[in-house]
């Protein structure tokens, strides 16, 4: 797997500059500008306008990750009434790498919508690019993968994600790890079939697929039925795109959806800092030993002038 | 011990003591006095027993964490996955450390000799603080047996943090090198002294890349969560220089700070050439501290500007931010100017505990208390508390009991 991409990128231009060796950078200098994820990467459209709330995912994604039993069983829709932490409403955790929740929506003749919530996998994963223990991956399927043998648990993943997914099991003394929706990658992804909460929704909200063809697929939508969806695919350009897209028809940001996130990957306002790296390593010891031989030349020539007055 | 020296003790500062016997070990680690001597002037100590209820209480505490893993005694979420283990054991503690490099390369690189006296004082200051910034780690981290992990097992080197842990572990290194000349003068290993000292510009230098870097890169951190960190503090641009700024008067302020503590608390320690320059030095060193705190006031200006952030200095959160540049910049910064204006050293160690308590507000805004500000507030889980309190104190202990030993506060009189 001898991809190219910005990652790759970094670590050569990195690696390059600690032996100060300008050939890994310009061989890989192709790919600085925007990497869109790779050509056939897999996706899932999902359609809030379908879903009715069964919670069919969640009980297939526990059963899938072989995760511990929940805390009410799945077919118990009093979870949505659930309020947490000030008043928010459920999230992905240590025991759930999916979940579903009600958002009533005043005016909306088809009563309340429901939102499916999972990792979205980044095209440029924030949480890959934070790690400083390369403990995530992005396949070519698109998913985003991540390694518990690695991971030290600094949790700078679970800073750097803007959706807020990452969880991490806390109550474990020995081997806390982070918890994430890793699209059912080694039981079905790597084969061609589709994760098991889209294999198991009885409403076809989510449509697995390339990404390219999900893309064409939701504009297709919107363009159908103009009236009935928001004229937007949330995760086709948000943080650089996600493999997980969405259509709405209520706007975004009432189904508690960040609209304000911005389609540069989170890493672009790393970069900023990450150009200083390679000047500071390069100019300052010339720099400071400049200052060095200086202060010290003042005092040479003092000593002169004391030895020549004598 | 201060009363024991008014009586006329004199801890030991050389090989021999005046009828030509040689010091052994036990007698240096002792300070000249005997075990039952020493452990009763322990006992006298007031601060001590201070000391003794925060272990009884922290030390069980911190069992618990690792018996009972981090959610036992952290409020830590997968909303907030840094708490006051990080906020103040590494992002406050590294900027109060950041005297080590300040205070070399003002001697060694630019030949500043007249701070010789407080040189190793700044170095020690910066070598424990960074010690004790890992040790908060370690309780912070998951798997901290895992901590070599993006040393040698797993490199991620496209993230900042991979350059936070490569450089804080060769600055520690480095500052661990940078006081073997104490530690060989109090040892008597003068070999050790001289190979130190063929390489001390080398060092030093290595230590201003390796500051300017760490110290950034605990700021281009907060980089990775735009949104999440409140606009008045988070600045993509300008983050890793606000964070490189600061921590150049938060070190020369905490630099003040520890030597009127020593001055205070640990005068029998202290030999004339320190007692009789500090306050000259205490001045030479705001100086340093009101021109960095200017610096900073411009560029945190500038930030605002330049992310045309004007609109939240009218919220709450505005007036909070405010409120933090006032007591944490300007505050000083006057006050520091005063000192400077009146030669009064006495002023400027109380701007210089202001600018401490400033440096430490804005280091747990940006990593605690803005963080999230969307979302919701955290308060710390009270054994979070604890533990940092129980942290902290140990490490007040080792810097007392390396204080009171090596030829930090004092010369050594044997020329090694």
């Amino acid at each position: 797997m001898k991809k190219l991409n910005r990652r790759s990128f970094l670590k050569g231009g990195l690696a390059g500059t600690a032996v100060i060796a300008g050939t890994a950078v310009s061989k890989n200098s192709s790919a600085a500008g925007n990497f869109g994820g790779y050509p056939d990467s897999m996706g899932v459209l999902v359609d809030f306008t379908r879903c009715v709330g069964c919670r069919s995912c969640e009980a297939a994604c526990n059963k899938e990750q072989g995760l511990p039993a929940p805390d009410k069983p799945f077919d118990d829709l009093s979870v949505y009434d659930e309020i947490q932490h000030n008043g928010q409403k459920r999230r992905t955790s240590e025991k759930a790498y999916t979940v579903v929740n009600r958002y009533e929506i005043e005016g909306r003749e088809k009563g309340p919508v429901f939102r499916k919530f999972q990792c979205n996998h980044c095209n440029e994963p924030a949480c890959l690019t934070s790690c400083f223990v390369n403990a995530y991956t992005k396949t070519k399927e698109g998913a985003v993968i991540y390694d518990p043998t690695v991971c030290v648990g600094c949790r700078t993943c679970m800073v750097a994600c803007p959706f807020y997914v990452p969880a991490y099991s806390y109550s474990s003394p020995i081997n806390p790890v982070i918890k994430k929706c890793i699209m059912c990658y080694d039981t079905r992804l790597k084969f061609g079939r589709p994760p098991a909460c889209v294999e198991a929704c009885p409403q076809e909200v989510m449509t697995f697929g390339k990404r390219n063809d999900l893309i064409k697929l939701g504009n297709a939508r919107i363009k159908n039925n103009p009236d009935k969806y928001i004229d937007h695919i949330y995760g086709e350009k948000e943080v650089g795109g996600t493999a997980w897209m969405y259509l709405s028809d209520v706007p975004f940001e009432e189904l508690g959806f960040n609209t304000h996130i911005g389609e540069q990957p989170i890493i672009s306002y790393v970069k900023e800092f990450l150009t200083i790296v390679p000047m500071v390593l390069t100019i300052w010891p010339a720099l400071f030993t400049g200052f060095h031989l200086l202060s010290n030349r003042k005092e040479a020539l003092k000593n002169e002038e004391k030895t020549g007055n004598k | 011990m201060n009363k024991l020296a008014q009586q006329g003790f004199k801890p030991i500062d050389s090989h021999t003591n005046g009828n030509g016997r040689t010091w052994t070990v036990k007698d240096k680690i002792f300070l000249g006095l005997s075990p039952g001597e020493y452990l009763s002037q322990q006992f006298k100590n007031p601060f001590n027993w201070i000391l003794a209820v925060i272990y009884i209480v922290g030390v069980p505490i911190i069992i618990g964490r690792f018996i009972y893993g981090l959610g036992w005694v952290t409020h830590s979420s997968y909303d907030y996955p840094w708490g006051l283990f990080l906020g103040w054991g590494l992002f406050t503690m590294v900027p109060l450390s950041a005297s080590g490099f300040m205070m070399g390369t003002t001697v060694e690189l630019f030949g500043r000799d007249d701070f010789k006296p407080i040189e190793r004082l700044g170095l020690l200051n910066g070598l424990l603080g960074y010690l004790f910034a890992v040790v908060f780690l370690q309780v912070d981290l998951g798997q901290p047996w895992r901590l070599i992990y993006p040393m040698f097992v797993s490199l991620g080197p496209a993230a900042v943090l991979f350059l936070v842990a490569w450089h804080v572990a060769t600055y520690l290194s480095c500052q661990v090198a940078e006081l073997v000349p104490a530690f060989a003068e109090w040892m008597g290993l003068p070999r050790a002294k001289k190979f130190v000292k063929s390489m001390v510009l080398g060092l030093t230098v290595a230590g201003i890349i390796l500051s300017t870097l760490h110290q950034g890169a605990l700021g281009g951190l907060f980089t990775y969560a735009p949104g999440k960190v409140h606009p008045l503090w988070y600045s993509s641009p300008f983050m890793w220089f606000h964070f490189l700024c600061s921590a150049v008067f938060a070190g020369l302020s905490m630099l003040i700070v520890v030597s009127t503590l020593c001055k205070w608390f640990m005068r029998w320690r202290c030999d004339q050439r320190f007692l009789e320059s500090l306050d000259r030095l205490t001045l030479g060193i705001s100086k340093g501290a009101a021109l960095a705190l200017a610096t900073y006031l411009v560029i945190k200006i500038i930030a605002v500007a330049h992310d045309n952030d004007w609109q939240y200095i009218f919220t709450g959160w505005g007036q909070w931010y405010l409120l933090e540049i006032s007591i944490g910049v300007i505050l000083p910064l006057v006050l520091y100017t005063m000192a400077l204006r009146n030669g009064s050293a006495g002023l400027a160690r109380v701007s210089a505990f202001i600018a401490v308590a400033g440096i430490a507000l804005n280091r747990l805004n940006t990593a605690l208390i803005t963080f999230n500000w969307d979302l919701y507030q955290e308060i710390p889980h009270w054994r979070e508390v604890v533990i940092v309190i129980t942290v902290y104190a140990t490490y007040i202990v080792v810097y007392r009991a390396v204080l009171a030993r090596m030829p930090i506060l004092y010369s050594w009189k044997d020329k090694t």
